[in-house]
Parts: structure tokens; sequence; C-alpha cells
């Protein structure tokens, strides 16, 4: 039983659970992440990133932004409720080591999952600096775990109403050009990611991007997650989800998420309702 | 031209009427007409999800069973991996004894409802029928799956399903990994013995490739769940959303988890693509992802689905086996105007159990035999708009007996489609083999396993299905299942013999 212990909304669309999963808790590694079905016949099989977990108490804490079907069913759960199912750790842990001086960059909800990476590259001896961004104040994430990591968070936000107005890739060549880092993990949406990688790439600087892709399985068996990676397909759910950001091919990545996009609009608009009349309640 | 299910019991009758006294000689027997599998009319079914071949009825199966001639040296056992008394059950079924018919096949094999269905018989037990040999037709052997079918049809809705009797508890806790035929067989014949038993299953939902593989037409899910009900029901745990690899090692169960012995069963892994330019463009599918849309996640009901299904209009499937012709199939059913199954062989070769491709021609599917794919174009939009394919002409045989696909150099041409589905098997998983320390592996992949009793190069540890074999069928999974547990049930009770001689 994965049962939800504690439920947070951080902003208008994104969510902070905190659930049991004593197996999923003690196995995970950061870079790792899960496949959440809530029961039943018809629900979707959907990846989410792990932002936390605790060993101990047996919980993991997923942060997720409610953007299709499946994300708005699960915000609308609260603690006691159980989600029916939560497959993982799935995926490549992080290969963490000592590289030096290493620059995290979380854009949006990808700075949940950037957290646990940041945190292990700071225990392995890293020098390191973190640069969060999101489209608003609002969507700001992980601010304060972020800081207990690292003496140095740059925050951006695209409309300024926070931090810096600027897009990460703008502290990013600055810190490649003054600082000089020796490794980049970039995670968050694909445009940011891809942009991130053509940002250090004259610098040389190996950059770590994440993908998260269209999967059914998370296993391996259905192939719908694959990429192109140096011209060899590879299976994020497997291979990855951890790539070098300069073997990717980012257009056929971004072409592939709109696989489905006509299917999606359409149950996007059903699924909206349940959300906004919970939170008129609330 | 295929007959209602009323004119073809109509015709049963007749016979078992002319027939019905003893005393048939085996001149009579051979007489016997093979009875047709009553079905859903083509035009019907390519508009539903329904099972499309709806079972013998009474007079039908009764007939049937006539036919079999009993022969003394029963050539039909040997062609059955699993070595059912076919003789046995069919005359017990010929008789209208169905309870005992049933039992008889149960005694042999956990999964009769399954294997009636979907077992290639043409090229196993009906392959070496000797009534099918004096007629010179392998199709007018004795139907000896159908009878199977009906048998264990007549169980599941007279409400006699007899649950395996359970020993009293050995103490010993064994742990079956996947939850597909293998498994399921596995963890019977373990749990019989008195082991408490825990399947792990990766999904959501139990039955492995029964489940998420073969569509609901041709195995209808209700079937397989009633066969995990029999599994609960006699106290096999079944522990859903668990990855071995990932939420627990191998290592892990065994040196932590308190498990004694372990079965593999983890099924066939990673899809194979063509490995030609162009088969990463939106509307290039594997089977596996195709059919685990439609099957496990009902993507196929899209009013009520969560996933979605990609709409269709002209589809390619590449492959020529049973999975290529459920793709091509459901492709139908979903309301795709044109399915083609493209293969570079021909038909003689093709690996799809017969009944399947006659069904596919019947639903209007395209065979397009010798064309081999080069390259898959799309549009600006990264949408698959074409094939470019290559035809073929039948050269020397290959490794594998079957004479192999020569491209005819200058022969190109451009297939249009919107839809492309690969069905051309599947890679081992490597995540047990990465995971576990000390599993021998062979160069594909597969796990090393000793023939006789399925066990691999950890002890306690014993494997059998497709993680072992590569692409097979559903019988044979469940022949290594079978195999492996009887190999396991001594192992353990050795184990308990040294132990027991050390306290």
């Amino acid at each position: 039983m994965f049962t939800i212990v504690d439920k947070r909304k951080m902003s208008p669309e994104v969510f902070r659970m905190v659930f049991t999963a004593p197996y999923i808790a003690r196995s995970r590694k950061p870079g790792q992440f899960i496949i959440i079905q809530q029961g039943g016949d018809y629900s979707e099989r959907i990846p989410l990133t792990i932002a936390d977990a605790d060993a101990e108490k047996g919980t993991v804490t997923i942060i997720f932004q409610a953007v299709g079907a499946a994300t708005h069913q699960l915000a609308l759960l609260d603690p006691g409720e159980a989600i029916a199912n939560v497959l993982g750790p799935l995926g490549q842990p992080t290969h963490i080591e000592k590289f030096g001086k290493v620059i995290c960059v979380g854009g949006g909800i990808g700075a949940a999952p950037l957290h646990p990476i940041a945190q292990a590259m700071a225990q392995a001896g890293n020098e390191l600096k973190v640069i969060v961004g999101a489209r608003t104040k609002d969507l700001i994430i992980m601010e304060e775990e972020m800081n207990k990591i690292s003496d140095d968070v740059i925050i951006c936000t695209d409309d300024g109403s926070y931090g810096r107005k600027a897009l990460v890739t703008e502290p990013l060549k600055e810190l490649c050009e003054q600082w000089k880092p020796d490794m980049v993990v970039a995670i968050g949406p694909p445009i940011m990611m891809k942009f991130c990688t053509q940002t250090t790439k004259p610098f040389g600087v190996p950059i770590i991007v994440s993908l998260n892709t269209i999967m059914v399985d998370g296993t391996g068996m259905c192939g719908g997650c694959r990429v192109s990676i140096n011209g060899k397909t590879k299976f994020v759910c497997v291979d990855g989800p951890e790539f070098d950001g300069y073997a990717v091919d980012w257009e056929n990545m971004m072409m592939r998420l709109g696989t489905f996009k006509t299917q999606e609009q359409k149950a996007h608009h059903h699924c909206h309702i349940g959300l906004n009349i919970k939170e008129g309640e609330a | 031209m295929s007959h209602t299910i009323e004119q073809l019991d109509a015709e049963a009758s007749v016979l078992l009427a002319k027939y019905s006294s003893n005393g048939l000689k085996n001149k009579d027997r051979l007489a016997i007409p093979v009875q047709e599998m009553p079905s859903q009319a083509p035009e019907i079914r390519v508009n539903n999800m329904e099972e499309v071949a709806l079972g013998y009825t009474e007079a039908q199966v009764i007939v049937e069973s006539m036919r079999c001639l009993q022969c003394a040296t029963a050539p039909c056992v040997d062609g059955c991996p699993v070595r059912i008394d076919i003789p046995g059950f069919i005359a017990l079924a010929a008789k209208g004894d169905f309870a005992r018919s049933i039992a008889t096949i149960k005694d042999s094999s956990m999964l009769p409802s399954v294997c009636g269905r979907v077992c290639p018989q043409e090229s196993q037990c009906q392959l070496t029928c000797t009534v099918g040999k004096v007629h010179k037709n392998v199709d007018k052997a004795v139907a000896i799956g159908r009878i199977e079918r009906y048998v264990a049809d007549w169980e599941a809705n007279h409400g006699t399903r007899s649950i395996p009797p359970v020993l009293s508890s050995t103490g010993k806790k064994v742990g079956v990994i996947g939850s597909g035929p293998a498994s399921m067989t596995a963890a019977a014949d373990l749990r019989r013995a008195g082991h408490e038993v825990v399947m792990f299953e990766a999904l959501h939902k139990a039955g492995g490739v029964l489940v998420y593989g073969i569509p609901e037409f041709r195995l209808p899910k209700r079937i397989v769940e009633e066969e995990l009900h029999t599994l609960s029901d006699m106290g096999v745990k079944i522990e859903y959303n668990f990855l071995v690899g990932r939420t627990a090692t191998i290592n892990d169960l065994m040196e932590r988890e308190g498990f004694s012995a372990l079965f593999i069963g983890s099924g066939a892994g990673l899809p194979n693509f063509l490995n030609i330019p162009g088969e990463n463009l939106i509307g290039v599918f594997s089977a596996n992802e195709y059919l685990t849309r439609s099957n496990l996640m009902k993507a196929y009901d899209k009013a009520k689905a969560g996933t979605p299904l990609f709409d269709s209009k002209k589809v390619l499937v590449f492959g020529g086996g049973n999975v290529a012709m459920d793709a091509a199939r459901t492709a139908k059913r979903l309301g795709a105007d044109e399915v083609n199954i493209v293969y570079r062989r021909t038909s003689e070769e093709m690996p799809a159990r017969r009944e399947e491709v006659v069904h596919a021609h019947e639903e209007g599917i395209i065979f397009k035999y010798l064309h081999a794919p080069k390259e898959i174009l799309g549009d600006d939009k990264g949408r698959v708009t074409g094939v470019k394919v290559i035809l073929c002409e039948l050269g020397a045989p290959d490794s594998s007996g079957r004479r192999s696909p020569v491209e005819i150099p200058g022969s190109e041409q451009v297939l249009s489609c919107d839809t492309v589905i690969v069905a051309i098997g599947n890679s081992s998983n490597p995540l047990i083999e990465k995971t576990t320390k000390g599993l021998k592996v062979d160069r594909k992949g597969h796990i090393v396993v000793d023939e006789e009793t399925c066990a691999t190069s950890m002890p306690g540890v014993y494997a059998g299905g497709d993680i072992v074999l590569g692409s097979a069928t559903v019988i044979l999974a469940m022949g290594q299942g079978r195999k492996a547990a009887k190999a396991m049930n001594e192992y353990l009770l050795a184990q308990e013999k040294v132990g027991g001689s050390a306290t």
C-alpha cells in the first residue's frame, strides 16, 4: 500500500506528496524515477521523478506538476488515501564522483529530481553551484533545500517576478566563463536542457541531462521512450534517464513527445474540471 | 465460407445420431469430417474486441473426439511439450465425461483454457496425429486444441473448477519472478508441495504476455484472471509493482528477505527495431508498445482509457509471427482503413499460428510477402509517410533452416502509410543479469540453465520461459516452469535433510 502521509500544494499546479514505499525508499538512488498507475483498468501509467526518500521511515517524496489527466487525478488524492500502484526505482542512478566544480541547473519541476543529485554531488566532495529557474515566482521550488547544500544558489524567473529576470542559460554562461566548472547537470523541460547544452558546449564542459519521455511499462518492454543518442537508439527507461547532453538528438526527442498530442488535448479538457472544483472547496 | 454455430451444431447432431452406437471402426472414424470452429463473422468481429473463435458445441466436441483413433503409440503425446495424455482426455470427451477429461489434462498442464486457444497445435500434437497423416493433410488431424479448449471451458462454466490440493507447510519461502505462463506453472507446482510462494510482478496486473501481449479477441482476459484466482485460492501471494533487479535484487531476496529458492520467469525483454533510418519517427511503434497500450492499458476503449493510442489510417506491420498478426488485427479493430503485413519471406516460412493467419486474411489484412524494409520516410513534422522497401527472392536456407530472403537490386519501391508497427521479436532484458552477482547468461543475454532441471549457475536459483528460450510458446514456457518446480522441490527437500542432520 502506497499510502500518502503528507501533501502540500507548492503553487497552483505544483504538489509535493510523501507516501509509504519501503522498498523504493531503501533501494532508490539519485537520478532514478518511478511509474505510478492509479488502479482500475483504465488509468494511465506515468513516469515521475523522485525528489527525496527516507529509508528509515520507508517514505518517498515526489514533486509533480498537474499537467495531464493522470497528474490531475494524483493531485486529488489526500493523506490517508493510497496510490494504487507505484513501480520503482527505475532507470540508472546518476554517476556520482568527485569531479571538482559542479553546476546543477534545474528548470521548473526539474529542480525536484535535481535536488538528490546535487546533494550527492556535494557529499562526494564537489564544489557546488545551483541555478534554479522557472517561468514565474510561484513555480520556483526547492530553493530552501538547495540553500542547505550550496552557498551559491541562483534563482531566475522568465518574468522577473523573483530573483534574476533571466533564463537559466544566462548565469550558466557566466559561470562557465568565470568559474570554469568541471561538470554540469541540467534537468528541466527539453528545450531548456537543449539550450543548456548549447551554452556549455563552447567551454568544453561535460553536461548530463535527464530525459522524461513517453513511457508505458518503464521496464524496457515497450520501447516507446526511445531516443537517439549519438545516432544509436537507446531506451530512456533502462539505458537512461540520464545521458550525455551533447549526444542527444533533441529535435527528434521533442518531436516524439508530441506523438499523442491530439488525443492528450482532448483528455486534458475533461480532467481540469475536477481539480478546479477541489480548489474552490479548499 | 463459414457457417453459423447453429448450422454447425445441427450438422454435428446428425453425425452424432449416426455414429453414437458403439462399435465405430477406424474406417468410420476417418470418414467423420473435421468439425469447423464456430467463429464470429469477419465483418462483425473487426468492429469488436470479443473473442473470434466461439468454441465447439457439445455435439461438435463429441463428434470431433470420435475422430481420434486412440493409437497405441500415441504420436500426438510425443508432439506435446508437456506430454498431456491426449488419447486419454479425448476418449473421455467422446463419452461426454468432460469432468474426467479436464482432470486428465490438468495432470500435465496448468493452463488448458489458455493452451487450447494459443498453442500452435498444427506444429505440435496435431502435426504428428495419425488421422492427419492418413488424410495427408495436417488440417485434417484431430482438432486436439479445440477439444482441450472445450473441456477447459466446460469446467469454468460449470463452476466445478477445482483448487489443487496443497501439502502441509514446509516452512520454506520460495519466490517466482514474473507472472506469465512459466511462472504461473512453477508457482502452482511449488505451492502444491507446501512451500510459501510469493510471485513478483513488475506491472500492475499479473499474467505477463497473456495479459499485455495477446489480445482479448484471441484470449479473453477473464480466462487469465480465472487461472490467477486459482493460484490465489491455493495461497500463492502476488506482489505487484515489484521489479526484481530494481525494487530488490536477486541477491537481496536470497540473502536479506529469506527466500530459500527462486524461479526467474521474467519473460521476453526489449523489443527489436528494424535498425534502418527513420525508426524513431512519430508513428513507428514496437508491437510490444502497440499491444501493451491496447491490451494492458485498455486503450482500445477510447472513451474510458487514460492511455492514448495512435489514430491510424494506413498501417504497415513488419514481421510474420503471432505478434505481427495480433498487432495487425488490433489495428484493424481500432479503425484503420488498410492494414498490411509485410514479411521478407513467403507464407511458407511464416512462423505465425495457422489459424491466426487465416483469421487475419478473413478480416481483410493484406499480406505483402518478399518485401524487406530499407528506410522509414517522414514529413517535416517528423510523422511517418511511408516505408521504402525492396523486393526479395528466396535463397539458400539459413541457420534456422528457413530459406533466407535475397534482395533484388533495383526493385525498391515506397509503400505509403501513417503507422509502422515493428514485430520482429525481442532481445533479452539485461536488468536481472546486470544486477545479480553470479548469474550466468549466454551471448544473447539468455539465462543459462541445465536442460533437465532448469537450474542456473546460482544455487537455489532456477529459470525458464522466454528469459531462457528467447521467443518461445506458452506451452514450452509452462513445460520449463514445471521442470524447474520439480527440481526446486527436490533441491529444497535435500536442503532440509542437510539442515535436519546438522541440528
